[in-house]
């Protein structure tokens, strides 16, 4: 499928992008991945066309005939809502010569129209009507001249993905381990209804749409990267001191969840809207922070409310999909454009019970953090530019390393690699094994 | 609250040369002084693209700051660790089209349009293209920022990247 980086093939582990020697506890990765056109087509076609890839949230269909476009996978989609209720997702092109027939981000409406030649189509994508279809030879046929949909849509807990592939297996199966860590995202709302917040941050990253699954979950570049935002918190009055022995105020895990799925799973200092106070939300939140704890105990007993309240996790979805349950909850998707070039679209997401006051506090403490305006975000993109920029010498530094916690008898470590890898090694499955 | 602002109290003059000035401390990123214009109970607001008339409290902004994450704010901006403003960026304002919309108790309700051109080495020019829409005290010491507002142009943040500066 794609020349390795020396031209002679990859039949054995040593032609290979991703190399793992556990003998010797080495990982690396070829360079050539983050910039090469050829790597890209490989991924589109082994990844993109097979996975499956987040479309958006029930939520963001509130009504009958709501809808939102967005690129999945690289292809131009409506997500909506069809005027039975039931939850599409149509890909925006029109069956006559190919056109977008809608062009708002998002709205009601009750068809889409083509402003070629007028055709148009009902919100469950059958074709409405065509302008002087008499003309049409007889046997041509309308009902199957619908808008495309995907070959498969599925959602677990009212996270919708699709999937290129028809013969994909369940989305339950594909999911695996990360289904336990998207409820304890759900468990956060006492009906288990979450809701993606209004206003949402598209942002360009020059940088390869790999690194940024890399960024998400890898906690060793806490420290370094975030040094300006650690001292925000240390001026609040959160204690940053790190753990005996760590590199961060506490012990957390990396974690493999199946299929190329991973999080970081981390006991949390840096407060949660639901619901663990800190400093920064002020005294006045404290009364309303430990009713919000109060119906979480009653409603999952003491120890899951603990799970939900008391740890933090940053959870990657092969391929592309991160939802980061911190001192907020941000659900994060990336695609990219070119090989150095991904587009960011990130969302807030809460229980849709929330108060004003704690919506507020919610939006308040995302901001903090994460974003392109945050105290955090903006940094981790200079990260992963400087990388990219780095990149152009890959001939001369062919191998990123990713080693870090190999060989421990202990479980990895956030702030170790053994999670990064678990990503690079479905990747290496999907786009070299598959030759 | 300070005494109403009687029409006519400032004028679009006065209200050009504030920004003005404060443009130039931003883009020679004396950011201590830039701190002297605002009230102790200043906020900043950049709005999401898609939202740009939306409320903070129920919608997801690109900044939100109340003062005191604003003072925050700048000591992020000031430090060598801030990575995405190392070496700071060379940004150029220009304002133009300045209004005094209204007079609001003591506040007076400025719109003005923004371009700021930002440059970081081994990188092209972003533009950075919107409305300012700010809310001005009058108070002894001149003119101070009680509310500012960015607004941006575009649909999407896309090739603007991060708003790691001020706009």
């Amino acid at each position: 499928m794609i020349a390795n980086s020396n031209g002679n093939g990859h039949t054995n582990g040593n032609g290979r992008f991703v190399v793992e020697d556990n003998e010797n506890l080495s990982f690396s990765v070829n360079r050539k991945v983050f910039v090469s056109d050829d790597v890209l087509e490989a991924e589109h076609r082994a990844i993109f066309d097979t996975c499956w890839i987040y479309v958006g949230h029930a939520s963001e269909l509130k009504q009958p005939n709501d809808f939102r476009t967005r690129n999945v996978a690289g292809r131009p989609m409506i997500f909506c809502r069809d005027r039975q209720g039931n939850v599409r997702a149509l890909i925006n092109s029109c069956r006559h010569r190919g056109a977008l027939v809608c062009r708002e981000r998002e709205g009601n409406a009750r068809q889409f129209y083509c402003i070629y030649h007028g055709w148009s189509y009902n919100t469950d994508g059958t074709l409405k009507g065509i302008p002087g279809d008499e003309a049409y030879p007889p046997g041509f046929d309308k009902q199957a001249k619908g808008l495309v949909p995907v070959p498969r849509l599925e959602h677990y807990k009212d996270f919708y993905f699709a999937s290129f592939d028809k013969n994909a297996p369940d989305l339950a199966t594909y999911l695996a381990g990360a289904k336990d860590y998207i409820d304890l995202v759900v468990d956060q709302s006492p009906s288990g209804r979450m809701e993606i917040i209004s206003g949402v941050q598209e942002y360009d990253i020059k940088a390869n749409w790999k690194l940024l699954v890399e960024n998400s979950v890898d906690d060793y570049h806490l420290v370094t990267t975030h040094s300006t935002w650690l001292n925000y918190m240390r001026n609040s009055g959160v204690n940053i001191t790190p753990a005996k022995g760590h590199m961060l105020p506490t012990k957390g895990f990396g974690k493999d969840l199946g299929n190329g799925h991973l999080t970081t799973d981390n006991p949390n200092y840096r407060g949660r809207p639901v619901a663990k106070w800190i400093s920064v939300y002020g005294e006045e939140a404290k009364a309303d922070i430990d009713a919000i704890r109060k119906e979480l105990v009653e409603r999952l007993g003491e120890a899951r409310a603990a799970r939900v309240a008391d740890t933090n996790r940053n959870l990657c979805i092969f391929p592309n999909l991160v939802i980061n349950d911190g001192s907020s909850v941000t659900v994060r998707n990336f695609f990219p454009v070119a090989p150095g070039h991904m587009k960011v679209i990130a969302w807030a997401m809460g229980p849709v019970e929330e108060t004003e006051a704690q919506r507020a506090r919610r939006l308040h403490a995302f901001l903090t953090f994460y974003g392109p305006g945050g105290f955090a975000t903006p940094d981790d993109v200079a990260a992963l530019e400087l990388a990219q920029q780095g990149f152009a010498a890959w001939r001369e530094v062919p191998w990123s390393d990713l080693s870090r916690g190999m060989g421990s008898s202990q479980e990895q470590l956030a702030t170790d690699e053994g999670h990064l890898r678990v990503f690079w090694r479905k990747w290496s499955e999907l786009v070299e094994a598959r030759q | 609250m300070n005494a109403p602002v009687t029409p006519g109290a400032v004028t679009r003059g006065e209200i050009e040369d504030f920004l003005y000035h404060e443009a130039d401390l931003l883009d020679r990123w004396k950011l201590d002084d830039w701190l002297k214009l605002l009230t102790d109970d200043a906020s900043y607001y950049v709005p999401p693209n898609d939202k740009p008339d939306a409320d903070h409290r129920y919608t997801l902004f690109t900044v939100a700051d109340d003062i005191v994450r604003l003072r925050e704010r700048i000591i992020r901006l000031k430090d060598p660790n801030c990575h995405a403003e190392f070496p700071p960026s060379r940004t150029r304002r220009m304002i133009s089209n300045v209004r005094i919309d209204g007079i609001d108790g003591d506040l007076v309700e400025v719109s003005a349009n923004f371009a700021i051109f930002r440059h970081r080495r081994n990188e092209p020019v972003r533009q950075f293209v919107g409305r300012y829409r700010h809310k001005l005290k009058l108070t002894d010491e001149g003119l101070k920022f009680y509310e500012r507002r960015a607004i941006l142009d575009a649909e999407e943040l896309g090739p603007m990247g991060s708003v790691s500066f001020l706009l």
